[in-house]
């Protein structure tokens, strides 16, 4: 497999605080690495610098051998907040179809295309709602068919099941499990240990502020996974032990 | 998603209306008892029925069509350069922060100079007609809109921008695709605003000016006629529904265009 980003000695820091100390990480084709961390851990500075939508102070990020200094061309971002990420004043299917014209491709091919993804995240029926009309989780779905759609190289999730119920994190954590097999790469920040290890193929675990990777652990999980049955395999309680502990610092048991 | 406060429920339609007319019906019938009864006199205050049935023969009188249509025009054509003025200025204040800090010691001194009193000196240099209505029009109604637009524009959700900028869309795609569509509520406020303060300089300036064509120009010369009290209050009245017209054509366009506005910050509160 061939290297697609590299991370290296990448810092950031701004208004005097610094979020990213020294961060180094390697991500190949089709690999699904989590990043996780404690909040506040600066994450999120992480994935945006690798957006190109922040530059970092230090180091610097290579994506298919081209530094990042801009927003890269192929690339897509699914954020936490989704009900701020879509348009409220374009359909679904539009709010899909809108990257597409980074592509260049005319409108009938663009819509073809939006209602494909769509129809691949279980959203073909709504196609013609306003985002403000769904639930947040259908919300989310349409965000990551938007991703879909633009077919990008990279895709960055930031923290993108932070807010909706627990079933519907499963339902969307399976999703991406089901694209990921569709051999796109994908970098996924969480604070949630548990997802870390289910979606993963890698976990790279940083530290409190200033974020820095303390650990890259490979998830010796079977590619063919599932809510149940996967959480009860020794790896995963296993590895899922070994994440928590990193994510809280190896500090002592705070007394109750 | 929209939440109902049941304190504030919103009356239907038909019960909006009749409870407006209800208010402009107890003014009539106070008027019409005032000059009937010879407690203010007919010629300072004529009844309300002899106004309205002034104002509604109005409607069949062409000089009086006339000087309505030039209002209506000087209005029009005054407001759609405010628009077209204030709103591309505003988008470049409102994206260009370092402009805005420039611009900003400028724009605060014009702002409360009131336009009226700008109307002597404008007839002085440009006469009288369309063209002094026109600038004045211009000159008050672009406000509103430019500082709706620059307001609106501060409004924009940053992650909708940022989510636009990391499919690779540039500043200026960023402004057309995101920030022009999510300002568009506030701009249209604006708009509203400029219309409303447009009729009244194109009025005013009319009154004030004395000659030419005009809906202000047909009250101002009522006012030097003998028995003129009636067309000078007829013509107000169509001035007044002129205005409400506007108004009301205004708010509708709002409320369908931007229906995700509404829906969007009510289900968030």
């Amino acid at each position: 497999m061939s290297l697609l980003l590299q991370i290296e000695k990448v810092g950031h820091s701004y208004a005097g605080h610094t979020a990213l100390e020294d961060v180094n990480l390697e991500v190949a084709e089709g690999e699904l690495v989590s990043i996780v961390g404690p909040s506040g851990c600066g994450k999120s500075t992480l994935l945006r610098c690798i957006a190109g939508l922040v530059r970092p102070s230090q180091g610097r990020v290579v994506l298919n051998d081209a530094e990042i200094e801009d927003v890269p061309d192929n690339l897509a971002v699914v954020f936490q907040d989704y009900s701020r990420s879509l348009l409220p004043w374009l359909s679904v299917r539009d709010n899909v179809a809108v990257p597409l014209r980074r592509h260049g491709k005319p409108k009938a091919e663009r819509r073809a295309a939006a209602s494909e993804a769509l129809e691949a995240v279980g959203l073909g029926a709504a196609a013609q709602k306003y985002p403000w009309q769904l639930s947040g989780g259908m919300q989310q779905r349409v965000s990551i068919a938007r991703a879909l759609a633009y077919k990008p190289a990279l895709l960055l999730m930031d923290e993108p099941f932070g807010s909706v119920d627990a079933q519907t994190r499963e339902d969307l954590e399976d999703l991406v499990l089901q694209v990921r097999g569709e051999g796109m790469t994908i970098l996924l920040v969480t604070h949630d240990i548990d997802e870390s290890v289910y979606v993963g193929d890698r976990v790279a675990v940083l530290s409190r502020a200033p974020g820095k990777v303390i650990a890259d652990l490979p998830v010796g999980l079977p590619a063919e996974r599932d809510q149940i049955t996967t959480r009860e395999l020794p790896e995963f309680v296993r590895l899922r032990a070994e994440v928590g502990r990193l994510v809280r610092g190896g500090s002592a048991p705070v007394a109750s | 998603m929209t939440t109902h406060n049941p304190r504030f429920r919103r009356l239907p339609r038909t019960g909006r209306w009749l409870r407006g007319l209800a208010g402009l019906a107890v003014l009539a019938a106070a008027s019409e008892i005032l000059g009937r009864a010879g407690i203010v006199h007919r010629d300072f205050l004529p009844p309300a029925s002899t106004i309205l049935a002034r104002a509604v023969s109005l409607a069949g009188d062409a000089d009086f069509l006339t000087n309505l249509w030039s209002t209506i025009k000087a209005w029009a054509i005054g407001l759609a350069i405010a628009i077209g003025a204030g709103v591309p200025l505003g988008l470049l204040l409102g994206g260009v922060p370092v402009l805005n800090t420039a611009v900003r010691a400028v724009i605060e001194f014009l702002r409360p100079i009131p336009s009226v009193a700008l109307i002597p000196l404008v007839s002085l240099i440009l006469g009288s007609g369309l063209t002094t209505e026109a600038t004045l029009i211009v000159y008050a109604a672009a406000w509103p809109v430019l500082f709706n637009t620059i307001y609106g524009l501060q409004d924009v959700d940053p992650l909708a921008k940022e989510t636009l900028r990391a499919f690779g869309f540039g500043r200026l795609s960023v402004m057309w695709r995101v920030s022009l569509p999510a300002a568009a509520p506030f701009i249209a406020t604006g708009v509203r605003l400029a219309a409303a303060t447009a009729l009244i300089l194109a009025v005013g300036t009319e009154i004030l000016s004395g000659f030419g064509q005009g809906l202000g120009t047909f009250i101002a010369q009522a006012q030097q006629s003998i028995d003129g009290t009636k067309d000078v209050l007829a013509g107000t009245v169509w001035a007044g529904g002129l205005g409400l017209l506007i108004n009301t054509v205004l708010v509708t366009g709002e409320r369908r265009l931007f229906r995700w506005h509404g829906a969007q910050t009510g289900g968030r509160s």
